[in-house]
């Protein structure tokens, strides 16, 4: 495939960078990534994924847009109150770039119909506001053997992580089990600013670009925790844990479960 | 100098930067590592920054010629992938 005027202009500042090239915009063209989540973190992760011109975008998301959203949901608008979030989403994002082809796919994520959606990506961006899902999609990644860019925010604070199954940890050999809904925090308790989902959603955006680039050292065994308030970014090592229940070397999850808990319905 | 035969000719005139880089870093993505690629050009800007940006990336420059009042030649071998 040769590159047409438009794409030479558009991916100039990343063809000129010695690490991508027109090779790696070709294999960024080439490369389908699956967003969980037209949230807070899936707007952010989606717009520079679309920008930068990954080919396939797949956005798995049931809700509809509220006006509460608006605050940090980049993607989506005023006048599209009550229009899906994936639809919305593949809207503005093949609105800016005609290279992306977003695929909107309007379910929830259970065990039935997970292994399925993610087998057709090459890479799984985690932006759930919930503990099922965020556990559903680790194990069906690790089962898969997905690479699975992983975000969370609350308040003031933010985390990241990549998880690449079997080179390093998943997020089972961190948090064995999803806290019980008790300490979960309840909707009063559970803000955020609007910003922090950008900083964590851009920080997802940078370790999909770089694995697909084969570029730099994903946050493998690493969680990258943000504090906002303090301007402070902390790493913490994580390593893989052997006893891990999905991916240690005697896994006792070897298909998916029920994930559903009654959770607090807020959403990010 | 002379009898340097390039494995590759590109005409970039009425290219301004950075879209010159980007035309003869496409180009020389798609030899083989030892062939030489020669870029014509009439952005003077150019004749300084493409010389730079290849050496940056680790190629040879053989040759920045001004062949006449517009136009210059470059001649680079790839030495890298
Ligand atoms: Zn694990």
């Amino acid at each position: 495939m040769d590159f047409t005027d438009e794409q030479i202009h558009r991916y100039s500042r990343h063809i000129i960078l010695p690490e991508v090239g027109g090779k790696g915009q070709k294999k960024i063209l080439n490369a389908k990534v699956l967003l969980v989540g037209a949230g807070g973190l899936g707007c952010p992760v989606g717009y520079y994924l679309a920008a930068a011109g990954v080919g396939t975008i797949g956005i798995v998301d049931s809700d509809t847009i509220e006006l509460s959203n608006l605050q940090r949901q980049i993607a989506h608008n005023t006048e599209r109150i009550g229009m899906n979030k994936a639809e919305s989403a593949k809207l503005t994002f093949e609105a800016l770039n005609t290279d992306v082809k977003v695929i909107p796919i309007k379910e929830r994520l259970n065990k039935d119909n997970i292994m399925d959606i993610i087998s057709q990506y090459d890479i799984v961006v985690d932006g759930s506001d919930n503990f099922p899902t965020r556990y559903l999609v680790n194990d069906a990644c690790v089962l898969q053997g997905k690479p699975l860019v992983s975000g969370a925010i609350l308040r003031f604070e933010g985390q990241v992580t990549t998880i690449i199954p079997k080179e390093g940890h998943c997020y089972r050999c961190l948090f064995e089990e999803p806290p019980p809904p008790g300490l979960v925090p309840s909707c009063q308790e559970a803000g955020v600013l609007g910003a922090l989902p950008g900083v964590v959603g851009a920080l997802q955006a940078m370790e999909v670009l770089k694995l697909i680039l084969e570029q730099g050292e994903p946050l493998k065994n690493t969680l990258l925790i943000y504090n906002a308030l303090q301007t402070e970014f902390r790493r913490v090592k994580i390593p893989r844990n052997p006893d891990c229940p999905v991916c240690g070397d005697n896994p006792t999850i070897t298909e998916l479960q029920d994930y559903e808990a009654d959770y607090c319905q807020m959403r990010f | 100098m002379q009898d340097i035969r390039p494995d590759k000719s590109i005409n970039i005139k009425g290219l301004v930067c950075p879209y010159t880089f980007v035309k003869s870093k496409l180009a020389i993505e798609e030899m083989a590592v030892g062939e030489v690629l020669e870029i014509l050009l009439d952005y003077p800007e150019a004749t300084r920054s493409i010389p730079k940006s290849m050496e940056d990336h680790g190629h040879r420059v053989l040759k920045v010629e001004k062949i006449n009042d517009t136009d210059w030649i470059i001649l680079v071998r790839k030495e890298r992938e």
